[in-house]
């Protein structure tokens, strides 16, 4: 893997490891991500998706590895790598005391897309997502699946090369899930646009996804396409494989004082 | 430039739809200026001091810039605490931009208020002596605002929650406040209380605007003016320095 033919791998990761305190959250992983392939990243709570995504999009400091994101180092050209991508966090990300409309403008005023297409890309986003109605209501007025399809919108808006969606679905209807899956797909093929999706639904890995990784404990402990992983569990669906990997055991997420923060923010309503 | 624009622009739209935070937030510094104003109004004569109005509303618009540009520092948190945060900081531009954008808007608002609170005291009776020297007095307002602002985002960049601001308040912006003179002379106090004065840089600007404002100063507006900025820069550096090291 030491020899890249220029460009085939678009993401590729080796020895990336996190350590918080005394606490290794990923623990030297290694794998590359073709340009143009979805990619799934599943694992259980707790297990290093978050934090690896969060490596892979400048937002932490790796303790040890390296990451290559489109040909870029995040160390130290971190906007040629912020450029490449787009992200829908697992969190919501929007500025509720903006409008739908504002929400988006920033985030191209600070993408830097140009004024004369600014309006026109905007609109389409929009539209797509079907939002454009409510362009000009306050955020703070959505449902939790208009929300994720604004993310989505401002997430594709700046026509990135890769797409990171962490948890993107969580908490959709099976409609809004469907349409979102057949925009990004379409996007994919006509674009080649990479897709890096973290999911707890394993029907929707095994549908969409090309190769999947399963991170359990920090480590990688398998990847492949779905059929592989199931051949090499003995098993035969996605699901049976992935617990047949991670063992059945339910995990305590760690939560932190800004995740209880989040929390408690949601419950008073302000997310 | 777009980005910083982008940010302040935000930030000023926020404010302005917020009416009942405005008014909410004028509603302090108007009981102070009435209640201390007329109740130790007499005292203050009689020793021999002039009118406290005079005195006091440079001290009570300072105090508004101080806990305006404060908390549009420290809202960050916000942004932090429920996400927004991160969706600046994948953005492809530097962070010093960012929290250029951030620390001017919030010192915008906070200037503004300053000037609301202004207008409110020449209701309640404040006499302007020298109207030349008003453009004086704005501009100790927005210096006071930036250096403030910076200081809440600096603040803002290392505390991770809501919980550690009530230490801030009581520890910080109240004693900022209450040793700035904004509320008494700063003659005649104890030595220790008197250097500690010093060492406040709101002392400055309520010295300097109280000054602009046809008050007597202690320091001289060129005084005021130079420490004002001098602190301002530093935090600015301070704040930028801060903000740079966020990790989500």
């Amino acid at each position: 893997m030491a020899s890249n033919l220029n460009d085939i791998n678009i993401i590729s990761i080796s020895g990336l490891t996190k350590r918080f305190k005394d606490f290794v959250a990923v623990d030297n992983i290694s794998f590359d991500v073709k340009k143009g392939e979805i990619f799934a990243f599943l694992g259980p709570n707790g297990a290093g998706k978050s934090t690896t995504i969060k490596m892979l999009t400048t937002l932490l400091e790796p303790t040890n590895g390296r990451v290559t994101i489109n040909g870029h180092d995040p160390k130290n050209n971190k906007n040629a790598v912020r450029k490449s991508f787009g992200i829908v966090f697992q969190d919501p990300s929007l500025d509720i005391d903006m409008t739908a409309l504002e929400n988006l403008q920033y985030h191209a005023v600070l993408f830097k897309i140009p004024v004369d297409i600014r309006k026109k890309r905007i609109e389409e986003l929009l539209r797509f997502v079907e939002l454009w109605d409510r362009k000009n209501d306050m955020v703070k007025t959505f449902s939790g699946g208009m929300k994720r399809r604004l993310e989505m919108a401002r997430g594709l808006l700046h026509h990135p090369k890769i797409i990171f969606l962490d948890e993107p679905t969580l908490g959709l209807d099976p409609q809004t899930r469907n349409h979102i899956w057949n925009y990004l797909l379409e996007i994919n093929r006509k674009e080649g646009m990479t897709i890096f999706f973290s999911t707890h639904y394993m029907e929707e890995a095994e549908k969409v996804a090309q190769r999947i990784a399963i991170i359990d404990r920090g480590r990688i402990v398998a990847i492949g396409s779905a059929a592989e992983l199931e051949e090499k569990t003995k098993t035969h669906t996605l699901e049976e494989a992935y617990i047949a990997l991670t063992g059945s055991v339910i995990r305590e997420e760690q939560v932190n004082g800004s995740d209880r923060m989040r929390l408690m923010g949601r419950m008073m309503g302000r997310n | 430039m777009s980005t910083i624009y982008i940010l302040w622009l935000r930030q000023v739209k926020k404010y302005f739809r917020a009416k009942s935070r405005i008014i909410g937030s004028l509603g302090q510094p108007l009981l102070f200026l009435l209640v201390f104003g007329f109740g130790f109004g007499s005292i203050f004569q009689q020793a021999g001091q002039g009118n406290y109005i005079q005195f006091l509303t440079s001290g009570i618009i300072m105090m508004s810039v101080l806990f305006t540009a404060i908390f549009s520092g420290i809202d960050l948190i916000w942004d932090k605490q429920f996400g927004f945060l991160k969706e600046t900081m994948v953005a492809p531009v530097p962070r010093w931009q960012i929290m250029l954008g951030k620390t001017v808007g919030g010192a915008t608002v906070a200037s503004i208020q300053g000037v609301i609170v202004f207008v409110l005291a020449l209701f309640v009776g404040f006499k302007i002596s020298d109207p030349l020297m008003l453009p004086i007095a704005l501009l100790f307002i927005i210096l006071i605002a930036l250096l403030f602002t910076s200081l809440g985002v600096a603040i803002a960049s290392i505390i991770e929650d809501m919980q550690g601001f009530q230490l801030i308040m009581n520890f910080m912006v109240m004693p900022i406040f209450f040793l700035s003179g904004a509320l008494f002379p700063l003659q005649g106090l104890p030595t220790a209380l008197e250097v500690i004065t010093r060492f406040d840089p709101l002392t400055y600007g309520v010295d300097g605007i109280r000054s602009a404002l046809g008050g007597s100063g202690s320091f001289g507006i060129g005084m005021d003016m130079m420490v004002i900025v001098i602190v301002a820069v530093i935090f600015l550096g301070v704040g930028t320095y801060l903000f740079e090291k966020i990790q989500a």
